[in-house]
């Protein structure tokens, strides 16, 4: 990996949220609702107030005008302030943020954990029993929408077994110093063990729901990619060497069969942003996805931009580290 | 000469959707120790099958149904996997038609070296980084037998870093490299250029001489096996056809179907003549009935062909499934 190339992707990121702040600002202002009602709601205020209010948001002018003073103030990491919350939506959404990584990155490691082994031991059992069933599985998991399979989830192991919570990040009663923002790590860092375990149980249930249909392609592209690579010459080549079937499995045939895979999970990473959205929204988790939709509701405009920016970022890095991953993992390839 | 190889009516059956194929049907052959063996025959006539089957590498919807294999004394064929997947590698090798398509794309060439050694040398060191020095020395080693240049930094880098011959060379190393008793090389000069060709089949050869190892030659150019092979046996539709010392066979063909085919190589003493094809195809192989498998393209066939036909002597150490042998000339 070259500086130039490096240099090239921060370069083609600048077209692409320019195009997308655009887009969401064309978006917004096309939405009914205006934000300035919706704040003052049943209270009676006097038209001069109103008109004030509206100065102060700078909602008086002109949608081209407020367009480009919003790239102006973004290129200086300036996103304005939030209607609702009254302070910078940088900080806002900062706090909100460590929530959804953790969220996003136990629903990743789930999705792997799962959908890599059932991969292979459905490729292995081709036309099994099992294959058959984790076809059929994986079917259901693309296809569940993920607020239903959540609130199935909530009301199985939450209302009926009782064995997990049904919502939000952590119990009141657990009380942990914020370092991180990252709860798995600060009551880590607390040395706290039993609220890292309740941390852990608050989180089990939101990210299978976010992980379910990234699980479900995972393992149909694994199963695919590990049928391809085991009619390839060099796992007969390996075979006829007397490798242990251990190693011809894992070594030869897994390393070559997992290029696709890991190029598309850093790829459906992305999409988690998208299901993020929902899945804290039926679980109640404090985090970015769940503050956006509040955000849409109330027409809070800036907040919804700069998040919708900060998801547009975070999908370029993502395909930026799929690359990387692929040329990791495949030595032929040079970015 | 001792026998190493001896098969026996050897069957090895495909369950495709068309039917039951017999890619093998009844093939018996052996091989000495120290002996080059050539097979010859069409694509399709089961001489890589056989040997597939030898090695106990025949995949589903594949299956060896009937026969012997005994190696070194033992039955192949009554062995566990974990037994077999001991000898292969260490006493039987096999190198494959295209060694680009055969070494892994993913590992460096002194992984997928070193851990043949790791599989089956008892000779090596138990302590780790003894057992890694002696790893990488008789990779080192093997690398410059097959006459790779500076094979210290080779062994780090990926087979596609190499030419074709380069590769080649590096899966050779690779099948010798438990010097193994018997190495079965399938089709090791179709995928390359003629110049780099005769350099990798002297190789062969030379390894050969030196290891004292066997080596069966699967190809379907005679004049490979002219030059290197002492004996040489042609396959048919997943027959044998013919078989002997191999300047008798090719010098004096007792099978139609092994006169047809010298027929059809172009030769610098006929220049100016047509060459004389085969006519015909190979038979489809499902659903064949008991009779001479090459009648329906055979120049000498008769309605008395029809028949089952056996392996009949053909001269001191040679055999023909030919009716007709004796009116070939």
């Amino acid at each position: 990996m070259s500086l130039g190339k490096l240099l090239e992707r921060i370069i083609q990121l600048v077209p692409v949220l320019l195009g997308v702040s655009l887009i969401v600002f064309v978006m917004l202002a096309l939405t009914p609702g205006d934000p300035v009602q919706i704040m003052v709601g049943e209270q009676a205020i006097t038209a001069e107030q109103e008109a004030e209010l509206r100065r102060d948001l700078g909602l008086d002018r002109p949608l081209v005008e407020r367009f480009f003073l919003f790239v102006a103030n973004a290129v200086q990491f300036d996103f304005g302030q939030s209607y609702y919350h009254g302070r910078p939506v940088a900080d806002v959404i900062a706090e909100r943020l460590p929530a959804t990584i953790e969220l996003s990155l136990v629903a990743l490691i789930v999705a792997l954990a799962t959908a890599i082994p059932l991969g292979v031991l459905a490729a292995i059992r081709k036309n099994s029993i099992f294959d058959r069933m984790a076809t059929v599985g994986s079917l259901l998991g693309v296809s569940l929408p993920g607020f239903w399979f959540g609130i199935l989830l909530i009301m199985l192991f939450a209302v009926h077994l009782q064995i997990l919570p049904v919502s939000g990040r952590i119990g009141y009663a657990s009380e942990v110093l914020t370092v991180t923002g990252f709860l798995l790590i600060d009551t880590l860092l607390a040395g706290d063990i039993a609220a890292f375990g309740e941390a852990l149980r608050y989180l089990l249930l939101p990210a299978i729901t976010l992980g379910l249909p990234m699980t479900a392609i995972l393992m149909r592209v694994t199963r695919t990619s590990m049928l391809e690579v085991m009619r390839q010459d060099y796992i007969t080549f390996a075979e006829a060497k007397g490798l242990p079937r251990r190693r011809v499995l894992y070594r030869h045939a897994l390393k070559n069969a997992l290029i696709p895979t890991v190029s598309v999970a850093a790829i459906e990473t992305g999409s988690l942003l998208g299901g993020n959205m929902i899945v804290e929204t039926v679980f109640g988790w404090p985090g970015l996805g769940r503050l956006v939709v509040e955000s849409i509701f109330l027409r809070n405009y800036p907040l919804v931009q700069a998040a919708v920016l900060l998801y547009a970022v975070t999908y370029v890095l993502l395909n930026f580290i799929a690359d990387i991953l692929y040329t990791v993992l495949n030595p032929r390839v040079k970015l | 000469m001792t026998v190493l190889l001896e098969v026996t009516n050897l069957r090895t059956e495909f369950n495709a959707r068309a039917g039951l194929v017999r890619a093998v049907d009844g093939v018996s052959l052996r091989v000495s120790r120290g002996e080059c063996l050539g097979v010859v025959g069409e694509s399709g006539s089961g001489k890589s099958v056989t040997f597939s089957s030898v090695m106990g590498l025949v995949r589903s919807p594949g299956r060896v149904t009937q026969g012997t294999i005994f190696f070194d004394g033992r039955n192949l064929r009554d062995l566990s996997s974990e037994e077999m997947r001991a000898i292969r590698g260490r006493d039987i090798a096999m190198t494959m038609q295209d060694a680009l398509t055969a070494l892994n794309p993913a590992l460096t060439v002194g992984e997928q070296l070193a851990e043949v050694l790791e599989a089956h040398d008892e000779t090596l060191p138990s302590s780790g980084s003894a057992r890694r020095a002696a790893i990488r020395d008789r990779s080192v080693e093997m690398l410059g037998l097959v006459g790779i240049p500076s094979p210290d930094t080779r062994l780090r880098q990926y087979p596609h870093e190499f030419s074709g011959g380069m590769r080649q060379r590096i899966m050779i190393a690779i099948a010798l490299a438990c010097r193994p008793k018997l190495l079965i090389a399938d089709e090791p000069t179709t995928a390359l250029d003629v110049t780099i060709q005769a350099q990798v089949l002297e190789l062969i050869t030379d390894i050969r001489e030196r290891l004292g190892m066997a080596v069966v030659l699967i190809t379907h150019d005679l004049g490979v096996v002219a030059e290197h092979c002492d004996r040489v046996m042609v396959m048919y539709a997943g027959q044998v056809v013919e078989e002997g010392p191999t300047d008798q066979v090719i010098g004096q063909p007792r099978h139609p179907y092994t006169r047809g085919l010298l027929a059809s190589i172009p030769r610098p003493a006929l220049r100016g003549q047509p060459l004389t094809p085969i006519s015909g195809q190979v038979p489809d192989l499902v659903g064949l009935p008991p009779q001479c498998r090459f009648h329906s393209r055979c120049p000498l066939a008769r309605p008395e062909c029809l028949v089952e036909v056996p392996m009949r002597d053909a001269g001191p150490g040679r055999r023909a499934r030919c009716l007709r042998l004796e009116d070939v000339e």
